[in-house]
């Protein structure tokens, strides 16, 4: 995440390019610029409008139905809780809450510091080691508040 | 002395216990020691209590340690685990450990055995037979060995493999599609991330056959965006498919072309139902279809669409290259072949069983699964994702297939079992159906949409003890409105988890009274 640059029109303009012509391209054109900023910043929708010769709404309304678009600068780290049934069995409602608190944020939201954000799931598809939780990607099974910890000073170094 | 072979697994789940660092430390200790490994990242084996699994090639097979964390690779060492000697961790040939022993691994034959990337391991373990017999056959021919196989549709529905295909087949438009969908979103499910992460050319070499059946000429892997090591690890099997000519213009240099692409999805459940994945891939938002039409005939850009789940495709080499007869002698009644029956939750023993249908509940949760993690009484498992039912212990002697599922008013679903422990709150299950369902509800039919976001409300009266009787007489109403009058099966299956749970657990919803709450 740590490889985010600042939102910059231009730029947008070129990666949104890339994906006009190709079928159904709007999805992968928010990915890439998700990717490649963190989110999808409201300027780009009259740029994605014109590409895919679509109204404005339409764009609105894609970015706004899908949960992983973000309209919002993350954090420079996400944090991604798993709260479907295979992870509650295991404490994951408890876990969020414990996370919750240490960080001092809400689902949704990100740290005080622009450190972290905090995000949910339903389901990563690491039902066997639950609860399980994704960082910047990167999948944790059999997860503790202590890995938390652990995780987050690995992090912040 | 050549180098002696170490696998370590490269899946997610794996790697979410600490498998990377395992395979730092073998590489650190071995060169600090002067000894020459060979460090293969396979696939898992499916045993993921045990992960990270380390296995040893030796000259009597492959010998397994685990779980392996990095702090035990200096002592693994000094016991002697390089020839396989024994240790605290070891578990002796990984093929004979009963747990994986007793499986009837047809569709994930080659799981953990083989490095998913690697081109000539799959040759060598089996690999594009079915392709080449299939592009011996006419496209009839193949289409009459999949209906014959008895395969149904494994992302839940069980629909008829053979007859979707051959609907596909028959049907004449300027240009047909083959997707796949792998948004495996169901909670206690991960057997599609296996195939897409451990085995990627099973994938791809399905899709091609069924391609090759249906005259479909590109294809899509409607991926999750959960999914990150699987689209990598897609993305690079393709490349290297195309290169080798198992994917392109000319199909292992025949007449057929077929053209493959990822396409990530954007965190909505609902996308999983076919027709939401259809609007999904064209780039609009994810809302379900009323059919008919069925995508057969008019689905993606309106072309006639194959679309059917990992498993299935992934089922499909195997039944190509052994034969119908072959995969038929698997299971039981109209429930053919195998099943990736994946443990999950509160479990001691959790990860993949691929079994023939038939075998019971309570083998696979007691038996394979050993019990709850936490080592508490079993209250309830799920099976089938987040529309499936809670079953009781009670149930647990019905047999895994579709029809004996029903019998005792569960189902399928992608064959994920989740277990609960005697802690879990059924009313709380319940309640998270219902939210779960407004949160994910695509919002084209009412009884999904506005039911989901009633039911959280009627519960909560229920479970602060509001006119508990009335409530859960309306909470019935609601769930039959939903079931009979939604669109499709995110608000018409929401029903199976709230009413198994209200069914099977009363007590959990009467409880006494609260003060402090208004009645509706």
């Amino acid at each position: 995440m740590s490889t985010i640059s600042a939102w910059d029109s231009a730029k947008a303009s070129t990666i949104i390019d890339q994906f006009k012509s190709v079928r159904g391209g709007l999805l992968p054109a928010l990915h890439a610029l998700q990717h490649d900023f963190g989110y999808v910043d409201d300027s780009a929708i009259p740029l994605l409008a014109q590409a895919f010769n679509q109204s404005k709404a339409d764009i609105y309304g894609v970015i706004t139905y899908y949960h992983e678009f973000r309209r919002a600068k993350p954090g420079r780290h996400v944090i991604t809780v798993c709260r479907a049934e295979a992870c509650q069995s295991m404490g994951a409602e408890r876990l969020l809450d414990d996370i919750k608190k240490r960080l001092k944020v809400d689902v949704g939201g990100k740290t005080a510091d622009g450190q972290f954000s905090l995000e949910q799931v339903f389901c990563l598809g690491n039902c066997a080691l639950s609860p399980a939780i994704q960082v910047d990607g990167a999948m944790h099974g059999r997860v503790t508040v202590d890995l938390i910890d652990d995780l987050c000073r690995e992090l912040q170094a | 002395m050549s180098a002696i072979k170490i696998y370590v697994p490269n899946d997610s789940a794996a790697r979410s216990v600490g498998a990377d660092k395992v395979a730092a430390a073998i590489a650190a200790e071995a060169g600090r020691r002067g000894v020459a490994v060979d460090l293969i990242r396979n696939g898992t084996r499916g045993m993921l209590w045990l992960e990270p699994l380390v296995e040893v090639a030796t000259e009597k097979g492959r010998v397994a340690y685990g779980p392996v964390a990095a702090a035990d690779v200096g002592e693994l060492f000094d016991a002697g685990f390089l020839l396989g000697a024994a240790h605290r961790l070891g578990h002796g040939l990984t093929d004979d450990i009963p747990w994986l022993k007793s499986q009837d691994r047809l569709i994930f034959a080659r799981l953990g055995v083989t490095d998913p990337l690697d081109p000539d391991d799959y040759l060598a373990h089996g690999g594009l037979d079915g392709l080449r017999k299939a592009l011996s056959m006419t496209d009839a021919q193949i289409v009459a060995e999949v209906a014959d196989s008895g395969l149904r549709g494994r992302g839940g529905a069980g629909f008829p493999a053979g007859i979707k295909w051959k609907t596909v087949q028959e049907a004449k438009a300027p240009e047909k599609f083959v997707c796949c969908n792998a948004d495996e979103g169901d909670s206690g499910t991960f057997a599609d991330r296996m195939v897409m992460e451990d085995d990627p050319f099973l994938l791809i070499e399905g899709m091609t056959i069924a391609a090759i059946a249906t005259g479909a000429t590109q294809g899509y892997i409607y991926l999750r965006s959960e999914y990150p090591q699987a689209k990598e690890h897609l993305d690079k099997a393709i490349a290297t498919a195309n290169r080798l000519g198992w994917l392109g213009d000319s199909i292992l240099g025949g007449a057929h072309a077929f053209h493959l692409e990822v396409r990530v999805g954007a965190g909505a459940y609902v996308c999983g139902e076919e027709t939401a994945m259809l609007e999904s891939l064209e780039g609009k938002r994810g809302i379900v279809r009323a059919k008919p039409p069925i995508p057969a005939l008019v689905g993606l850009w309106n072309m006639p669409t194959l679309v059917n789940n990992v498993l299935t495709l992934a089922s499909v080499p195997a039944i190509l290259a052994k034969g119908a007869a072959f995969y038929k002698n698997f299971g039981v009644g109209r429930s053919l072949g195998t099943q990736a029956f994946q443990l999950a939750g509160n479990i001691k023993h959790g990860g993949l069983v691929e079994k023939a249908f038939g075998i019971s509940l309570d083998e696979l949760i007691n038996g394979y699964g050993g019990g709850t993690y936490s080592g508490r009484p079993i209250r309830t498992v799920q099976m089938g994702g987040p529309l499936g039912s809670y079953i009781p212990p009670a149930h647990f002697h019905a047999a895994a297939d579709y029809e004996s599922l029903t019998a005792v008013g569960a189902i399928m679903g992608h064959g994920g079992i989740v277990v609960f422990d005697d802690t879990v709150d059924m009313a709380q299950m319940a309640r998270f159906a219902m939210e779960f369902c407004a949160a994910e509800s695509c919002g084209k039919c009412t009884p999904c949409r506005i039911g989901s976001t009633r039911g959280v409300e009627v519960i909560d009266h229920i479970v602060a003890g509001h006119k508990t009787a009335e409530n859960l007489k309306l909470l019935d109403d609601l769930c039959e409105v939903m079931a009979t009058g939604s669109l499709c099966a995110m608000g018409g299956m929401t029903p199976l988890p709230v009413r198994s749970a209200v069914t099977h657990f009363p007590e959990d919803f009467h409880k006494p009274a609260t003060a402090a709450r208004h009645v509706a």
